[in-house]
């Protein structure tokens, strides 16, 4: 038995350890990656991904403890993961949304995993995706996927996630506006907290009308529902949204969606995997360092140099044990 | 490069003294030093450290203990990990600990101990030393 098999095994008895493992193979991409997420992928597909995204400070962390307090309340499993940035200097990160999660940490029906984003541009990190279906796999009702601290363009979370929370707070100004294109088309739901704050109103004003000029997504109308994370004041309501939406994509053809998001995820798999393989195929050549050259001295544009490259690898014979 | 393995360094701060300066600055040493940090905030019971650093399944747990109780605390929590398979976690504690208390603690599964005035890049070099020599121990 392989360590992946072994560590699968083990996680589908309950085993938290084994899942721990597992979401550290797939964050490392290490050799077993693949190789575990093709043995769980039979086993995923029955949690509920609620992706919770919003700018930093608006209280991401503190909303999902309050919201997995409902979750729990219906006697549902829960697994989370938590992005934070990494530091573009050091490489590494602070990941701190624990602190907000505390009254969680000893619930057994609660996994909650921290994960640095590692450079990933979209928010969360580039093994998220994977750490959902493992979370999935491990036999989670919901699975939450909180995002960096996101802003206009960090929108890769509504490639993972069935619905999409994004989380708002007064005081961000003309935050609405710039969030019109981007955050403001991938939320099913919107959140505005802190909602305490007298301003509150006003943004719900704002936003509403914003959103009603929107076309809907696959016929939904996005919800508006205000909360006080602190409190939890709301918060039942915003679970409320959530069942309602997974409902309504039930009842309208989440066939449609999921065979979208299914498609998506190859396709930018086969990118991944399609680029990898022309560069090692590339590195064996020395037409390679003679066309930089070629281009450095300005004998050769950069797209035909590209273009030239992929003639040569695509006509060229497969050698032995290639993948 | 942003992928391949990183140090995974869990913070925390067990029991009821609410002093986590020193904490914080670890955190941030140790980020600036490549590695990612979880910090789970002040007043942890032995239970929810060892629980989240086995949802975390960090390499290495860093306790910063001030009030006194680190006799009761710590062996707590080494317990708790030898009980859970966690035997294979580096453990390191910091604070005020007298130095008497030191072999005791080692005995239970506390690798070492930093005491006021080590500096951070001691502590940095020491958990790189060690992970380095167990990965290579694992080849």
């Amino acid at each position: 038995m392989t360590h992946a098999e072994k560590l699968i095994r083990n996680m589908l008895k309950g085993d938290k350890r084994a899942t721990a493992r597992l979401l550290s193979i797939v964050e490392n991409g290490l050799p077993q990656a693949q190789e575990a997420i093709s043995l769980l992928y039979p086993h995923t597909g029955n949690a509920h991904i609620v992706g919770i995204t919003g700018p930093s400070g608006v209280g991401k962390s503190t909303l999902v403890e309050k919201l997995v307090g409902e979750i729990r309340k219906k006697d549902q499993t829960v697994g989370i993961v938590a992005v934070d940035p990494t530091s573009p200097f050091s490489g590494g990160a602070f990941l701190g949304d624990r602190i907000r999660m505390q009254s969680l940490s000893t619930d057994q029906g609660v996994f909650i995993r921290s994960m640095a984003s590692r450079g990933n541009p979209g928010g969360v990190a580039r093994a998220t995706k994977d750490a959902v279906k493992i979370l999935d796999a491990a036999g989670m009702d919901f699975v939450i996927v909180e995002t960096v601290g996101a802003g206009q363009s960090e929108v890769e979370v509504m490639r993972i996630a069935e619905v999409v929370v994004v989380i708002l707070a007064p005081g961000l100004g003309d935050e609405i506006q710039a969030l019109k294109a981007g955050q403001m088309e991938i939320g099913d739901i919107f959140v505005v907290n802190k909602s305490d704050i007298e301003s509150a109103d006003r943004v719900v004003v704002d936003l509403k009308s914003t959103l009603a000029m929107k076309t809907t997504k696959d016929g939904w109308r996005p919800e508006v529902v205000k909360t006080i994370a602190t409190t939890g004041a709301g918060v039942d309501e915003l679970m409320e949204k959530i069942l309602e939406h997974k409902e309504y994509v039930e009842s309208t053809g989440s066939e449609k969606t999921r065979r979208r998001r299914v498609q998506n995820e190859i396709e930018s798999i086969l990118r991944e995997k399609a680029a990898e393989h022309v560069m090692r195929l590339l590195e064996e050549t020395i037409q390679f360092n003679e066309i930089v050259e070629a281009v450095g001295a300005l004998k050769k544009d950069p797209y035909t140099a590209v273009d030239e490259l992929l003639l040569n690898v695509t006509a060229k014979p497969k050698k032995e044990g290639e993948a | 490069m942003e992928s391949g393995m990183k140090i995974r360094v869990l913070v925390a701060k067990p029991g009821l003294d609410s002093h986590d300066r020193g904490a914080k600055v670890v955190a941030r040493a140790l980020r600036d030093a490549g590695m990612e940090v979880i910090y789970t905030g002040l007043r942890q019971t032995p239970e929810q450290i060892v629980e989240a650093a086995l949802q975390e399944d960090v390499d290495v747990l860093a306790l910063s203990i001030l009030s006194g109780a680190h006799m009761t605390l710590l062996p707590a929590i080494t317990g708790l990990m030898e009980e859970r398979g966690m035997s294979d976690v580096l453990v390191l504690a910091g604070g005020i600990i007298p130095k008497e208390d030191i072999p005791m603690l080692k005995e239970c599964g506390i690798a070492d101990v930093f005491g006021p005035g080590t500096t951070t890049d001691e502590l940095v070099h020491y958990i790189r030393g060690k992970i380095e020599s167990e990965a290579k121990n694992l080849e």
